[in-house]
């Protein structure tokens, strides 16, 4: 794959970290040992992403280079190796959706077809207004939980056709979701219920009815 | 079947806080200086009773694993660097540890690193895990602010740091000598074995990788006993062990069980058993992507540890269990595999940037039928030309589970060649 079809073709003139960013890259920076400060490469460009619309302009990486003492080339070999770091712009909701064998047997195609029909839109796509982008990935990690959509940095779970719906539009009114399963299952604990753990299980749910009673009393108080 | 009172993780499902107060009450950190005080040596002996085989999918001995490590700290440092990269298709249990049992990890740490004579220990997690880099963050503050790390880690008088870094989505970084490459600010690319890292590792270091189950069970192993966790599971493949299972089961899900547990037993138990009844067993897929499948005769009787599987011809690698049953093309199924080693390829050595290329373009083509007959064994034969031919496993990897379709499946493949021919016949 050339370089060109990976990095954006309209770049901005400058790149500087903000103040707060600036204070975070001396914390990193001292993770590591003296004279070891390349290994900071990661954590920078991910700040630089953070802080640019979710996308790595050139002027960041010539940028990291200068501050750990790297050769340019060095941080684009790392920028471009990494899936994870976009090099051109994403949508304001970048969805990545898992395709992986394990999502694949639990309906990730419906899932796919769900984003298809609502958005219009197929993998390395974005939509015209610039709020949602896709990209099929691989596995994210979560198997026991597939099919999963990863938006921007959260994980939404057990997702099937009608949920992806459920969740694009809620994303089109701004307003994500709570993250996790979107079954509303704990973790990784099966959907039916606990098959281990069962007495710590009622302990914890006792706990919380007694805090979530207390926190009712306290409201009635007040 | 495993008794919860014998379960490590009890807070795996996240239903208590996963903070310092919660893991305190879960045992966490009692009374750490004493587990330490026995000694570097002394610690290592008892790992290698207890029999504990590393978690991340090679069950090489951890407690041996630990022994490598120089004696003497000379000027280079010792460093322990724990593999939190989770990213083997069907595996998701070390994310499970890291948001719901962080303190068992950061434990873990300081036993393990103390064992090591390392001061420093790189937590290496995916990327992908923004969430749960925050939670372990924080639970890795929570630690120094309570004097748990820091220059008198738990009062034991070693001082012992513990920095998170966090990935960005290249699973071969969970190769242990790429994730150092990439720990360094480099590509992930494996190095060449030997030295190994025990003697040139992170920095040109001393250096031991271990994945986040191994470590984190550690506490738990020295403060119970050695005995304690070699009676649980089987000779040679002792203790607990987590489990996920995904796909065609009613109840996907993580557990922690006794390793050595019936297949069968562990999906009928915990998972709701196999979608439509076992009898719709297709196939499983042991540990993770990379293992060669089972078909459901051999799933009858199989049980779930490092030796039975190997026996096999499969293995237990990380133990990701993914279940097909017989609704499954399987052969789409591992063509989507093939397709994932080709994207995660490197691209160092040759016979895997190009042979994961070729077996995926051989695999989409036998999933449509567009194929010849022989060309089954012409796939065959590129798998073995990059099956141990590179510098890391993933070429290994990306060769067994098509190995593992054409031993077991090879009429379905040729069905669809046929299929396909019939039809294309038809058409003219």
């Amino acid at each position: 794959m050339s370089i060109h079809d990976l990095v954006a073709d309209d770049q901005p003139e400058n790149f500087s970290f903000s103040a707060e960013n600036e204070d975070k890259i001396v914390k990193i920076i001292a993770k590591y040992p003296e004279g070891r400060q390349a290994s900071a490469v990661m954590p920078l460009l991910d700040l630089a992403q953070r802080q640019h619309d979710n996308w790595i302009p050139m002027k960041a990486i010539e940028l990291i280079a200068e501050r750990l003492g790297m050769a340019k080339i060095r941080v684009l070999e790392v920028a471009s190796f990494y899936t994870m770091y976009n090099l051109k712009p994403v949508g304001k909701y970048f969805l990545q959706l898992c395709g992986t064998t394990p999502c694949m047997l639990r309906g990730s195609d419906d899932v796919t077809r769900c984003i298809k029909d609502k958005l219009g839109i197929s993998s390395g796509e974005m939509t015209s207004d610039g709020k949602f982008s896709l990209l099929e990935v691989e596995c994210l990690g979560a198997c026991v939980n597939a099919p999963i959509i990863q938006v921007n940095d959260d994980f939404y779970e057990d997702l099937d056709y009608d949920s992806t719906e459920t969740l694009i539009d809620a994303l089109s009114k701004d307003a994500p979701p709570p993250i996790g399963s979107v079954k509303m299952r704990s973790g990784s604990q099966a959907e039916t219920g606990p098959t281990s753990l069962e007495k710590m299980a009622a302990k914890s749910q006792k706990k919380k009815s007694e805090k979530t009673a207390g926190t009712a009393a306290e409201q009635g108080r007040s | 079947m495993l008794q919860d009172k014998d379960r490590i993780f009890t807070n795996i499902y996240g239903w208590q806080e996963a903070g310092l107060s919660g893991a305190k009450k879960r045992g966490d950190w009692d009374n750490t200086k004493a587990i330490l005080a026995v000694g570097h040596d002394e610690i290592v002996d008892r790992m290698k009773q207890s029999g504990l085989r590393g978690r991340g999918g090679a069950g090489f001995p951890t407690g041996v694993k630990w022994s490598f490590m120089p004696k003497e700290v000379t000027n280079r440092p010792h460093y322990l660097v724990v593999n939190a990269d989770e990213s083997e298709p069907g595996t998701c249990k070390d994310r499970d540890i890291i948001r719901h049992e962080p303190h068992k990890l950061i434990e873990g740490c300081l036993v393990a690193g103390f064992a090591m004579r390392a001061h420093v220990a790189y937590i290496y997690m995916r990327g992908e895990f923004v969430n749960e880099y925050r939670a372990l963050q924080s639970a890795v503050d929570e630690a120094y602010e309570d004097g748990l790390l820091g220059s008198n880690a738990a009062n034991s008088g070693w001082a012992f740091d513990v920095y998170v870094h966090r990935g960005a989505g290249a699973y071969i970084c969970g190769e242990e000598t790429a994730l150092l490459e990439s720990l360094e600010g480099k590509k992930g690319q494996p190095r060449l074995k030997p030295p190994f890292p025990a003697g040139v590792g992170l920095y040109g270091c001393p250096t031991t990788v271990n994945n986040v189950e191994s470590i984190a069970v550690g506490p738990t192993i020295l403060r119970r006993g050695a005995d304690w966790f070699s009676s649980l599971g089987k000779e040679n493949n002792t203790g607990t062990k987590l489990f996920c299972i995904s796909g065609h089961v009613n109840t996907p899900c993580n557990v922690e069980e006794e390793m050595g547990i019936p297949l069968k037993e562990l999906l009928e138990k915990h998972a709701g058993g196999v979608r439509g009844g076992w009898d719709n067993l297709l196939a499983v897929i042991p540990g993770g992507s990379s293992t060669p499948l089972l078909t459901k005769d051999v799933c009858e009787t199989m049980t779930m540890d490092f030796d039975a599987l190997k026996a096999a011809g499969t293995g237990l690698g990380t133990a990701g269990i993914i279940v097909m049953d017989k609704s499954t093309d399987i052969v789409r199924a591992i063509s989507r595999l093939s397709y994932f080693y080709k994207h995660e390829s490197c691209g160092q050595c040759t016979p895997c940037r190009e042979g994961t290329g070729w077996m995926w373009r051989m695999m989409d083509r036998m999933v449509r039928g567009q194929a010849e007959p022989h060309e089954i064994d012409t796939l065959y034969e590129i798998t073995k030309q990059v099956e141990g031919h590179t510098i890391c496993a993933l070429g290994d990897a990306a060769a067994w589970p098509i190995q593992g379709l054409i031993k077991n499946f090879r009429p379905e493949i040729e069905r669809r060649i046929e299929m396909n021919k019939t039809v294309t016949q038809a058409a003219e």
